[in-house]
């Protein structure tokens, strides 16, 4: 199947092993992976933060750049999360009915991974290993807006080697939020604080998830406190494996 | 009196006005949560009251196996309601008055503490009993009676609690969830009067304390005023639920009621009531039922109250329902599922946000009576994590509200004000790099610069505003290469 990857903003800037993973993981699933130089941003920051104004030069690069694939792959649910529910909520504000149309037709055909994995690709066993105590929190909105249900925790538990350690509270957010986790920084902060108490409990050496930007946060948590945890995107999990180890 | 009821006008209708009320705080969201936070006593008491309450929710949420089709019954009334709300408000208004009930119309909280206390002057009492209400602590109607010369006592145990210490309300349900039971005792024991001074921390002590001062009250008040859970439009029927019974006492005892309700509050029918009275017990105390649901009709000779006035409140309403996108949060029951379930509730209180409507709900709903530049933060003061759409039982989506208060939050800045906010030109300027690819690696390579500011692949100081993120966060150092980089030089296709 050719699958056009969209890597996020977040992931090609700062953390490009997720998308090298993606990449990785697809291929060796036996599928031809696209990487359309023309993407940016899904301009979920924008939108949030209420700059919709600001977001719909991003939205229509957006539509412009994936609306020739069939399927559309991105190891993020919020981002994922931005494409299916705001872009042609913010197109149809705007009174452009006519991207908002064509962004309804991507944001169909684009997918989280653990949804692409699962639901198109009908694989659990991704043939990965990954010899590590891990954890595994469900970002919201990946969980809440996307709905991706137990899919993560599927092909988690598929992987050689791996010892799943459920995370207490895991379903209450980390507190991230986008903007939220500087303009509310404090509070940002405290459910920052109860998300790594959580993680810590669980005595795992690698807290994974399905978004770069929730990671960052709880990695960079758990980084500056010295606490010894690594925070892992699942895509890197998922693509490891027994010979080649990360392989990227 | 008339008002405009959402129908569009030659001009906006008008929000709630400043200066009476507590629909706004003194400062801003992230202002008053920092002080929040650092009360390791509220964040204990917290903690505890909404694990608690969230727990029982759930479980007793499933134990109904039509849950969410009861929720769409629940949406789909308020939203046929609104569409209508000016029939049914005269149909209601007929109804009370045919049943020996008055009506009267207020545009605005100052307009509803007038009517409300000019109705209590008339009977000659300097005091009133109240049932628990948002809606009389939205329009500050204690402190009008008091200026007045008219003291209105509490009789909601938590309201009491909150009354004595000269507090405010922090949570929809239990409004003193903020204080644990050792400070309800010193309380007790200060401001009371009557109080054992032996009296313990012990529940049934501070209640049986609780009960006795009131009884008095009781068996003295020729007025009582309370809020209304629903009014039915068809017969003109005032409902209040409770839990305590001191609200029956309230409702049943004096000589006058007068009751104050917000204009979102009718539905049309008792069939429509069957519907509420299944989700808001559930969704609020986790009860299949609540222990008091009083109804009452106009005035029935020689039982209850002999003078009965219905006060229906603007206050905004109508201005939130001019807001296609944000007029579903007039739905709200008011059964602060939302704020149990909120990770920011749970860890500032409901002080933070200023406004006696507090949690997701508060953050819409109080921008939305205001006008959302008069309570600016709220909107923000969330990180859209979606478990309050999840819980709410009428299924207001208020992560979309929030989004959308935000948008009008910014146009709204951007078409007053002539000098655009640093926010707003950073916002614009990373919308012009991310809508050309090759300004985007120009500024992805720039980026790369950050990479001096770190240490150990990590960054531990940032200037601000990003310093808000690095007082308690790491950032990991660019790294050397970008993923598109890496994709070029992989020899990979590129499309």
């Amino acid at each position: 199947m050719r699958i056009a990857l969209f890597v996020t903003c977040l992931a090609d800037t700062l953390f490009p092993d997720v998308g090298k993973a993606t990449t990785v993981l697809l291929e060796r699933l036996g599928h031809q992976v696209e990487f359309p130089l023309a993407q940016t941003c899904c301009g979920q920051m924008h939108v949030n933060t209420g700059y919709t104004q600001d977001a719909l030069p991003l939205i229509r690069r957006y539509v412009r750049t994936f609306e020739r694939f069939d399927a559309v792959v991105a190891p993020s649910g919020s981002c994922v999360g931005s494409v299916r529910h705001q872009h042609a909520m913010v197109a149809a504000r705007h009174g452009d009915a006519g991207l908002a149309g064509r962004a309804e037709a991507v944001a169909r055909r684009t997918f989280e991974l653990t949804q692409l994995l699962i639901d198109v690709l009908e694989v659990e066993d991704v043939g990965a290993f990954y010899p590590h105590r891990v954890t595994y929190h469900p970002t919201c909105h990946s969980l809440r807006l996307l709905r991706v249900g137990d899919r993560p925790l599927r092909l988690l538990r598929r992987v050689a080697g791996l010892d799943l350690v459920e995370l207490p509270d895991a379903e209450v957010c980390c507190g991230f939020g986008g903007t939220f986790a500087v303009k509310n920084a404090d509070t940002s902060t405290a459910m920052l604080a109860d998300k790594m108490r959580n993680v810590l409990d669980t005595r795992a050496e690698v807290c994974t998830a399905g978004d770069s930007s929730c990671l960052m946060h709880i990695g960079g948590g758990l980084s500056r406190l010295r606490t010894g945890v690594r925070t892992v995107h699942l895509a890197e999990i998922l693509a490891s494996t027994r010979d080649g180890g990360r392989a990227w | 009196m008339s008002t405009f009821l959402g129908m569009p006008g030659p001009s906006a209708p008008p929000t709630a006005p400043p200066g009476v009320g507590h629909l706004r705080g003194r400062e801003p969201f992230p202002v008053a949560a920092r002080r929040a936070l650092a009360d390791s006593q509220l964040r204990r008491n917290l903690g505890k009251a909404t694990a608690t309450i969230r727990a029982k929710r759930a479980a007793a949420v499933a134990e109904l196996p039509d849950w969410e089709a009861l929720r769409e019954a629940g949406r789909a009334i308020k939203a046929e309601t609104m569409l209508h709300l000016d029939s049914y408000l005269q149909q209601l208004e007929r109804q009370v008055q045919a049943r020996g009930g008055t009506v009267h119309w207020a545009r605005d909280a100052a307009e509803a503490n007038h009517v409300i206390t000019d109705l209590v002057r008339a009977t000659g009492s300097r005091a009133a009993v109240k049932v628990k209400s948002m809606v009389t602590d939205e329009i500050g109607l204690n402190d009008a009676l008091a200026e007045a010369g008219i003291t209105a006592h509490e009789t909601d145990l938590a309201e009491l609690i909150v009354q004595l210490g000269q507090d405010r309300p922090s949570h929809f349900l239990v409004p003193a969830i903020h204080r644990g039971r050792a400070e309800i005792r010193e309380i007790f024991l200060r401001e009371m009067g009557d109080a054992d001074p032996a009296l313990t921390d012990s529940p049934p002590a501070l209640a049986e304390a609780a009960r006795l001062h009131l009884r008095r009250e009781f068996l003295s008040a020729r007025v009582g005023i309370s809020g209304a859970n629903f009014a039915v439009a068809e017969t003109g029927t005032l409902c209040v639920v409770e839990s305590e019974g001191n609200g029956r006492m309230c409702l049943t005892l004096p000589q006058t009621l007068i009751t104050v309700m917000g204009i979102e509050k009718v539905i049309p029918s008792w069939r429509d009531l069957g519907v509420f009275l299944q989700l808001l017990p559930r969704s609020s105390t986790a009860e299949r039922m609540n222990p008091y649901t009083s109804m009452w009709t106009g005035v029935t000779p020689g039982d209850g109250p002999q003078e009965f006035h219905l006060v229906l409140l603007d206050n905004g309403r109508t201005a939130a329902l001019a807001d296609e996108t944000g007029r579903q949060a007039l739905h709200c029951i008011r059964c602060s599922a939302c704020l149990n379930v909120c990770p920011v509730y749970e860890r500032v209180g409901g002080h933070a946000y200023g406004s006696v409507y507090p949690g997701p709900i508060g953050a819409v709903l109080s921008p939305l009576l205001t006008g959302v530049q008069q309570n600016a933060s709220l909107p923000y003061a969330s990180s859209l994590c979606g478990a309050c759409y999840e819980a709410c039982p009428v299924k207001i989506d208020i992560p979309l509200i929030l989004v959308h208060l935000r948008a009008r939050h910014v146009e709204e800045a951007r078409r007053d004000r002539r000098l655009p906010s640093a926010e707003a030109v950073t916002m614009a300027a990373a919308s012009w790099v991310m809508a050309d690819s090759r300004r985007y690696a120009a500024a992805q390579r720039a980026s790369r610069s950050g990479r001096a500011l770190s240490r150990g692949g990590r960054i531990r100081a940032l200037p601000p505003p990003l310093s808000a993120w690095t007082r308690a966060r790491d950032l990991p150092a660019p790294p050397p290469r970008t993923f598109r980089q890496w994709w070029r030089e992989s020899g990979r296709r590129s499309s």
